[in-house]
């Protein structure tokens, strides 16, 4: 067990934790932030998406011991108020069906409008291939991103 | 005991006391709903909080004086909307104010809120009555109070926006209407009329669901989100083959890891499974997740893998699909299919295959459960079946249900797999055995390896044109291991109510049909996805008409149209050799009615087209499929990119669900409907070898990325005053074979194995 000092949504957080520990647990048990949620453990899903600078990465992948001290964004921290262009246009398209992917599909889709603000459809499909809805939310989704990039 | 009315077996009623209702107990419950509770709830003004009054006429409403109104979500939601859908009608007939309405979901309490099983499709059809009745008594009470405060008649006086308003001009808030409240007598249930559906102001629109920001803000509630205090985490390994069980363990390794605390051996049931009991298994309990994973990989268990362990499930598959060459055992006759056969001028056969499917909900099953040392059980679940889960956790730690509270979180998925309620008595035994809160986590592995799966099926279908190319003969062969062989090893044959999934409910005028039904074994635990046999059997049935429609040369939609009675009230009581359970309902009151049907087929070949793209030789296909009492008619455009992949252009569904209640949310259900269903067409399989699933995680367990979702999904609700049937499942089951029709004219190829690689 190691002590690791990490920087989520702009507050210096200090945890104990193994070094192999992925941040989403980290995150989740020990931070008690639960809005990045688990689906597969193995970046196949997209479910734990949390902004490392800038960059959508998954954090059921990321040791603890890999983090150091970049800039860590979860969904508790893409706004103040909620109201990041992409949780408008998400609210305004009724996007959620269960909900449980979304808050992993909106930190893709944030990093994706930070490098590329405003995709064409066919980036936006490859951009958030790697997030899974089984609810069958993609057109949705795909539609408040379009919004969003134009607001 | 699960209330399951599809699943209800006229064969072996009563032998299988797990989940088959009897009818009489549906019945039962359904009268209850449709209003006999109403009235079975005394009126109370509950007393003061502070200076807080609360008006509660039903158990479904609350009045606080402060103007808050609450209405309970008595159902479990999961991506349906339904947690929205049915306040919605309550607030609607209320006249509340919608945008302040708070809503808070119900524990899992049957003699409360009556049936909470949130399946089949059909939470709105059982409850959209009862909710208007809850609604309308709260607002006949408030404007009662109004008019005798104003003086002036009821009739003169009506509900808008949390306020009683006189046609004078006078207003009031509910809130103020409390207080006085407090001796008033319920109203008579006959003496309410409901409101005109004109007049509503929710019912009918598209209304954004209650957890909309929530969800999109990352505050929404799962079943794993919740924490307690001290609580630890457990992750178990369970039985690899259905049945092992634990010979020995060694947990020095495991309890080893830092944050590890104790290795519990969970007893699983065997054979049977069981639809309500943990798989035998071994938990690791330690402080967080990551710790108790590893701990988990680090335990040595030697198994006694038992008689599964040599099963395979692609030889059975084989075995399966021979076994529909001999005679089987007849569901369903009219005429004489060997007459036929033998007068006929074609005879077409084909056979299907489809396979075990997992429901692989994106939130992987967890629980929570608080076991305390005064011998009472808290638990928080996402589950679908919150009464059945609360009676599974009695029954295996021998509890009275009184002792056990039962909170349903929001879910993450349910597809019918969080019926089950194993989880959740995981979560309740383990904190028993910890000593303390315990939140049970299953990876996805965990989920794909131990899923209740959707059976894999084999079918054979004979089609017979007589000498003039008269549609003459229906010869349909199913088989697939049956649900309720994971609660009862003698089940070989699937039920009655698993054949009126879309099989023996085979709707067209033919004049000779027989359906038969072969015997199969389950070597794994078998449950229901979404639409359940629906899905294969629409997929046979549809793919197979689009050949009849071929041979005799005829445009698919016209062939249908020209099998199908004008205007009948369907009746195959005669035909078939069971009762036909119709979902649960009675006949009379939800007819099979073929009018609907061609309404739907007639809507979606305008909405889309359908003559325009043929003659354009666009590669369209299409099907009609009606299940849970939904008519639904479907159209799939495919062509391919630029890389040989199939692009999936456009779907037009057109849905006869009587009156639609949230029409956003059925659209969104269609939409995912059709997702949902292009993955188990073209992307999932789970396969077993020496008892043993597959398939690990997403790359070998598929499902469609956004790239491959159909890109444009047309959703048209038919106009209708007949009462709402559910939309949950009905979108699956036609969109499989009017998919793989449109692929036959893209390829030239029949699809006759799912999911099929084009
Ligand atoms: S949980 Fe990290 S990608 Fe699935
Ligand atoms: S909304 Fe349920 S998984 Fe995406």
């Amino acid at each position: 067990m190691e002590k690791y000092t990490i920087t989520v949504n702009g507050k210096k957080q200090e945890v104990t934790a193994s070094e192999d520990m992925p941040l989403l647990w980290v995150l989740r048990d020990l931070l008690s932030m639960k809005g990045t949620k688990f689906g597969c453990g193995q970046a196949l899903c997209g479910a734990c998406t949390v902004l490392v600078g800038d960059e959508a990465t998954r954090s059921c992948s990321l040791p603890i011991s890999a983090v150091g001290n970049q800039n860590i964004t979860t969904i508790e921290g893409l706004s103040q108020n909620g109201d990041h262009p992409l949780q408008k246009a998400w609210v305004e398209h009724i996007v959620p069906q269960c909900g449980y992917c979304q808050t992993g599909q909106i930190m893709n889709a944030a990093a994706l409008l930070k490098s590329n603000p405003s995709p064409s459809e066919a980036e936006i499909e490859s951009a958030m291939a790697g997030n899974l809805c089984r609810c069958g939310t993609y057109n949705r989704i795909k539609d408040a991103i379009l919004t969003a990039s134009k607001s | 005991m699960p209330k399951f009315p599809f699943l209800k077996n006229k064969e072996t009623e009563n032998k299988s006391k797990v989940f088959i209702p009897s009818r009489r107990d549906f019945l039962k419950i359904s009268t209850l709903a449709s209003g006999g509770f109403l009235l079975g709830v005394n009126f109370q003004c509950s007393g003061p909080k502070g200076e807080l009054v609360t008006f509660a006429p039903n158990v479904f409403i609350s009045i606080d004086s402060d103007n808050q109104v609450t209405i309970i979500a008595h159902r479990s939601e999961m991506g349906t909307g339904i947690r929205t859908s049915l306040p919605m009608i309550v607030a609607d007939e209320l006249g509340a104010d919608w945008e302040k309405v708070k809503i808070v979901q119900a524990e899992g309490n049957e003699e409360k809120y009556g049936d909470q099983n949130t399946d089949g499709s059909y939470s709105v059809r059982m409850f959209y009555e009862p909710m208007r009745k809850a609604g309308a008594t709260a607002r006949y009470m408030l404007i009662a109070a109004a008019a005798e405060k104003w003086g002036i008649d009821a009739s003169d006086c009506h509900t808008e926006k949390g306020q009683v308003l006189s046609s004078g001009g006078k207003k009031i808030n509910f809130g103020d209407l409390v207080e006085g409240l407090k001796d008033k007598e319920m109203p008579d249930e006959a003496s309410i009329t409901l409101k005109e559906f004109s007049s509503y102001k929710l019912i009918g629109k598209d209304i954004a669901i209650y957890d909309n920001k929530d969800i999109a803000t990352g505050k929404a509630i799962f079943g794993a989100d919740v924490d307690l205090p001290n609580m630890q985490v457990a992750v178990v390994r369970r039985s690899p083959v259905v049945g092992a069980k634990v010979i020995s363990y060694n947990d020095e390794k495991a309890l080893a890891i830092p944050g590890v605390n104790s290795v519990h051996k969970i007893e699983g049931a065997g054979i049977p499974p069981g639809l309500d009991k943990p798989l035998e298994g071994v938990a690791v309990i330690a402080d967080n997740t990551w710790a108790a994973m590893k701990g988990r990989d680090a335990l040595e268990i030697e198994w006694d893998l038992g008689e599964n362990q040599q099963y395979s499930s692609a030889k059975q598959l084989d075995e399966m699909l021979k076994s529909t060459t001999g005679n089987g055992q007849v569901r369903r006759e009219r005429g004489n299919f060997n007459s036929a056969r033998q007068g006929a001028g074609q005879v077409l056969e084909r056979t299907y295959l489809a396979p075990f499917y997992a429901h692989a909900t994106l939130e992987p099953p967890a629980a929570i459960a608080d076991f305390r040392e005064d011998g009472t059980c808290e638990i928080w679940a996402p589950t679908q079946h919150p009464q059945w889960a609360r009676q599974a956790v009695a029954d295996a730690m021998q509890m009275d249900l009184d002792n056990i509270k039962m909170n349903v979180t929001l879910l993450g998925g349910g597809f019918g797999r969080k019926s089950k309620p194993d989880f959740v008595v995981e979560a309740a035994i383990l904190s028993k055995a910890a000593k303390s809160p315990v939140r049970v986590q299953w990876t996805r592995e965990d989920d794909l390896h131990h899923d209740f799966f959707h059976a894999q099926s084999a079918q054979r279908i004979r089609a017979t044109l007589d000498k003039n190319g008269n549609f003459s003969g229906w010869n349909h062969h199913t088989v697939f291991p049956a649900i309720g062989a994971t609660a009862s090893a003698t089940e070989l044959h699937p039920s009655s109510g698993e054949l009126e999934l879309g099989c023996i409910d085979f709707p067209f005028e033919v004049p000779n049909i027989r359906i038969e039904t072969h015997e199969s074994k389950a070597h794994t635990r078998i449950g229901w996805l979404r639409s359940v046999s629906n899905i294969h059997h629409a997929f046979a049935i549809s793919c197979m008409l689009d050949e009849i429609a071929e041979a005799k040369k005829m445009d698919p939609v016209d062939f249908i149209l020209s099998i199908l009675a004008e205007n009948k009230d369907l009746d195959l009581s005669d035909e078939i050799k069971s009762d036909f359970g119709n979902y649960g309902e009675p006949l009379e009151k939800f007819p099979w009615n073929t009018k609907r049907l061609r309404g739907v087929i007639e809507k979606v070949a305008l909405e889309a087209d359908w003559k325009k793209m043929v003659s354009e030789g666009k590669a369209v296909g299409f099907a009609v499929h009606k299940s849970f009492l939904t008519y639904v008619a479907c159209i799939v455009e495919v062509t391919k990119g630029n890389n040989g992949q199939i692009i999936i252009p456009s779907v037009h569904y057109a849905v006869d669900c009587g009156i639609g209640v949230n029409t956003d949310r059925i659209k969104s259900q269609f939409e995912g409907g059709a997702q949902f269903a292009t993955s188990l067409a073209m992307t999932s399989a789970i396969t077993l070898e020496n008892g043993k699933v597959q398939q690990n995680n997403f790359d070998g367990y598929q499902i469609i990325r956004m790239p491959q979702s159909p890109k444009k999904i047309h959703v048209h609700i038919m106009e209708s005053m007949e009462k709402p049937t559910g939309v949950g499942e009905p979108p699956v089951p036609p969109y499989i074979p009017a998919l793989c029709n449109a692929i036959y004219k893209l390829t030239g190829e029949r699809i006759y194995q799912l999911p099929f690689k084009a």
